[in-house]
């Protein structure tokens, strides 16, 4: 008896849940406009755990390290084998400064480059679900930064800014699905739009069939969309397709490595349709 | 004190799933261990409680997520914990074979809930997901039974040894 009463309450639960889902889903289809506070909220919350844990990885990675490289020259002598590891110890540290000095080098090229205001920011977190590509960096409006700012590398185009919290924010990447941005192809100008997938390609849409577009074609930003600088890169043509009488199928392979970023440079400079949507007046 | 393991374990698998997926962010099986927590609460605690932690577990992993709609992975992750939930109630799941369908199974349910409702409401297009669920439901359905074997003969293992050690200082 008692075993049917608690099935009996949770199908009622199950029923409750679920309408409650259904409610909440509904609400947001009816309106589309703005960021949720519940999602605004839980991000930033949520973020905060992961700068948390960022760091302790940071830290268990040292401590481990450091184990493997102490076992490594295990077999040596007690004086050689502190010798060799603070040897190894120092080399690491200077290899990691190096590459580290490296990628600064190469985000301060791009920002002499870009000639637009920017900030650094370090990736401090991934997209909570597998069915989205996210980053979540450690700058937040509290560096300036808003929703809808470009973000970028040394290689070209990373995202753009979604959800910002007072010390880190939520970027979107190219490849997500939700994502899209205007393009041209620098060789022929020839002007289209690259959605993202979900994948580790993009797609080149809107190109008519006349453009001249070939594989090995360098895509870049159009500017068209106010949210990217117009001549960043994005990828190169990957494969050129008929798809229908009016326009190509084209798939571009994106120059940044998203699985290989550490650092990102985040574009603050204001565009009179970023600021006109924000309801800014100069 | 089962709710706070409940929890804990749904807010270390969310950790776990966003600092492991910058490292797999790109061309690999993209592992959903929120989902497989789901399932294992389901599994071990009932339906009541599987569907409460989908619901928790899904709804921080919309607001988490670039998705339009907050609630989507929530509905579908309930309908997940719940069913699994039933499943565990009403079949003897204790060998791994059984774990495995019923974590393949929930991931599949589980894709077609959300690629479903996304599509119908004409949010997102999926394109043909077929390849990419089968291989996330693989990868979930051998983490799941993985972490099963692990919690069931981790203790058993370390009583063991003790239990040798104590012998030899005799």
């Amino acid at each position: 008896m008692a075993l049917v009463d608690i099935r009996q309450r949770s199908g009622f639960l199950f029923l409750g849940v679920v309408l409650g889902h259904v409610l909440l889903i509904s609400a947001q289809v009816n309106s589309r406009s703005g960021v949720p506070v519940l999602e605004a909220v839980t991000f930033g919350i949520f973020s905060e755990v992961q700068r948390t844990l960022s760091g302790g990885i940071t830290g268990v990675r040292r401590v481990w390290g450091s184990y493997v490289g102490l076992r490594h020259v295990k077999a040596e002598n007690e004086e050689l084998k502190r010798q060799l590891a603070d040897a190894q110890i120092e080399m690491q540290q200077q290899r990691a400064l190096a590459d580290r000095a490296r990628g600064l080098e190469k985000l301060l090229e791009l920002r002499d480059h870009l000639n637009l205001a920017t900030t650094g920011a370090q990736i401090i977190g991934a997209a909570a679900s597998p069915d989205f590509r996210t980053l979540t960096i450690d700058k937040g409006t509290r560096d300036g930064l808003r929703p809808d700012m470009a973000v970028v590398a040394p290689a070209g185009v990373v995202g753009r800014v979604v959800v910002p919290s007072a010390r880190s924010a939520k970027v979107q990447l190219l490849i997500d699905r939700n994502a899209a941005a205007g393009v041209i192809v620098e060789r022929t100008r020839a002007q289209g739009v690259v959605v993202g997938g979900g994948e580790d390609r993009l797609q080149m849409q809107y190109v008519s069939e006349a453009s001249d577009v070939a594989v090995g074609d360098l895509v870049v930003t159009s500017g068209i969309d106010t949210i990217y600088p117009k001549g960043l890169v994005v990828g190169r043509v990957e494969s050129v397709e008929k798809n229908g009488p009016a326009f190509k199928r084209i798939v571009v392979k994106p120059a940044v490595d998203f699985s290989q970023l550490e650092e990102v440079l985040v574009v603050v400079t204001p565009t009179p349709a970023k600021d006109a949507a924000a309801g800014v007046s100069e | 004190m089962r709710a706070a393991g409940v929890i804990l374990a749904v807010v270390a698998a969310l950790a776990l799933q966003t600092t492991l997926a910058r490292f797999v962010v790109r061309g690999t099986v993209a592992i959903d261990l929120v989902l497989v927590v789901v399932v294992y609460v389901a599994l071990t605690s009932g339906p009541a409680t599987g569907l409460l932690s989908g619901a928790i577990a899904g709804l921080v992993q919309d607001a988490l997520s670039t998705g339009p709609i907050l609630g989507i992975a929530g509905l579908a992750k309930t309908i997940v914990g719940f069913l699994a939930g039933v499943i565990g109630t009403q079949f003897i799941v204790s060998q791994p074979l059984p774990r495995f369908v019923v974590f393949f199974g929930a991931t599949v349910a589980h894709a077609v809930v959300f690629m479903g409702l996304y599509t119908v409401l004409d949010r997102i297009h999926f394109g043909n997901p077929t390849a990419g669920v089968a291989a996330q439901a693989t990868a979930n359905a051998l983490v799941g039974v993985v972490a099963f074997q692990v919690v069931e003969l981790l203790p058993g293992a370390v009583e063991r040894r003790r239990a040798a050690k104590t012998r030899l200082r005799r």
